[in-house]
């Protein structure tokens, strides 16, 4: 399984354990994570169901440049971060 | 007692007060960008728009005069066509900040309206537990040429609707010109004639669907009766906006962001004069408000009570409303002052110098 863990910084906002789902591709993986807090969702993509510019996804330490295809493969084991990007005022 | 809504870049506030004793009763949002608020005369609900820093626009909702919030759905575009007309839109398909909220007519319970930027205009018929997009307004063809101005893209930051007749809703565009649907949405036609846009080429400058209204207000007893604050200068329309306008330059300064309208008297208008385009402060130094009493023939300038002597405040295009009685105004800059009048803008009363930057106030 892929454990998918959402930071305090989302959390705030919509509570969401951490989750783990079934290996595939890291867009069908971040959408089985969000089937547990749908209203989290909005949070994390735009309304383009692209990665918000101000969020920042990891897959073991790693943080992922593409924000719209999403089509990485995760493998059982994989970590998955969804944190807040720097910025703001 | 009457209470005003702020929605400031660090949260919403809500003061009580009468005359002009005034002092914050509530903060809610603490350290969130409130864009723009609604109080909804028809149900006393209290609707708030978020732009969070990170995690984009947000919509909430109170029954209880901020008791209780609960989060709503927020205004979103459908997925960006990727073939046909619009595949090659180079607009964004996302909304970065509501910019105006108002609430439908007495006819229609739970029908709000949100403008955006980009500039989509949005319905809800649930008091905003679902939204959608008014694609008659977003497709039609001239929305290819609006341009942002101050933002990157185009938005809608007024939303009239008539009291006498709700499929009637009057909106305008920054910079898109004043487009008005008398079938709820389902149409639209461009209503600018008269405008003119000294930042276009001569040749352009009347071009009604690349004007730059910076603010437009509507007056409750008169709904003909439009006054608008533009990017170059002061319009105002006495037949529903078929025909605007330009009102001379009052002293100091022609330029601005907002205006207020009596609600009871169409002759009556408030405005907050900047130096220039590009120079957005008080004229020299000193914060005034102008307002007409006869449709704009003529001015008078009051600075009663307001700073005289190195006062930069910006008053954006929310910042300024006047109450039910048309005698209670409050006023609010971009560097945290809110100032109340309770003689119809003659004198002034400072309430803080020290609030954030404030981008919309409402009297409730």
């Amino acid at each position: 399984m892929v454990t998918v863990e959402f930071a305090p910084t989302l959390r705030r906002h919509v509570d969401c354990a951490p989750q783990l789902v079934a290996p595939g591709a890291l867009r069908e993986v971040l959408e089985a994570a969000l089937l547990a807090a749908p209203e989290l969702a909005h949070y994390v993509f735009d309304d383009q169901r692209a990665v918000r510019k101000h969020v920042a996804v990891f897959v073991n330490r790693q943080m992922v440049r593409d924000r719209g295809v999403l089509n990485q493969p995760l493998a059982a084991g994989d970590r998955v971060l969804v944190v807040q990007a720097l910025s703001g005022g | 007692m009457q209470t005003l809504l702020l929605a400031t870049r660090k949260g919403l506030f809500v003061l009580h007060g009468a005359g002009t004793d005034w002092s914050i009763a509530a903060h809610h949002f603490p350290g969130e960008p409130v864009t723009a608020v609604l109080a909804d005369a028809r149900d006393g609900a209290w609707t708030a728009a978020l732009r969070l820093g990170h995690f984009g626009v947000k919509l909430h909702r109170s029954t209880d005069r901020g008791q209780t919030w609960q989060e709503v759905a927020a205004p979103a575009f459908p997925p960006k066509p990727t073939e046909g007309p619009w595949a090659d839109d180079t607009t964004p398909w996302s909304v970065d900040l509501i910019w105006a909220l108002a609430a439908g007519g007495p006819d229609q319970p739970g029908t709000l309206w949100a403008g955006c930027i980009p500039a989509g205009l949005f319905r809800s018929d649930d008091a905003g537990a679902s939204w959608s997009l008014n694609t008659p307004l977003w497709e039609q063809p001239g929305r290819r040429d609006w341009m942002g101005g101050g933002y990157d893209h185009a938005g809608i930051h007024s939303i009239v609707v008539d009291p006498r007749d709700s499929r009637h809703v009057t909106l305008a565009v920054s910079c898109g010109g004043v487009w008005q649907t008398r079938d709820g949405g389902e149409s639209w036609t461009l209503t600018a004639s008269g405008m003119k846009a000294d930042y276009l080429p001569p040749e352009n400058a009347d071009d009604g669907n690349a004007q730059d209204p910076h603010c437009m207000v509507q007056c409750a007893a008169n709904p003909d009766v439009l006054w608008l604050q533009h990017h170059c200068g002061i319009y105002h329309s006495d037949d529903g906006g078929q025909r605007w306008i330009g009102i001379t330059a009052p002293v100091p300064s022609g330029f601005g962001f907002a205006v207020a309208c009596d609600p009871h008297n169409p002759q009556r208008a408030w405005f907050v004069p900047a130096q220039t385009d590009a120079c957005r402060i008080p004229v020299d130094g000193r914060m005034v408000v102008n307002r007409t009493d006869d449709g704009g023939a003529r001015f008078q300038t009051f600075s009663s009570g307001l700073p005289q002597r190195h006062a930069y405040h910006l008053v954006y295009r929310h910042g300024l409303d006047v109450s039910a009685d048309g005698q209670t105004l409050a006023m609010a800059s971009t560097t945290g002052g809110l100032w109340i009048s309770a003689d119809a803008g003659e004198h002034w009363t400072v309430v803080s110098n020290d609030l954030p930057p404030v981008a919309m106030l409402r009297f409730v």
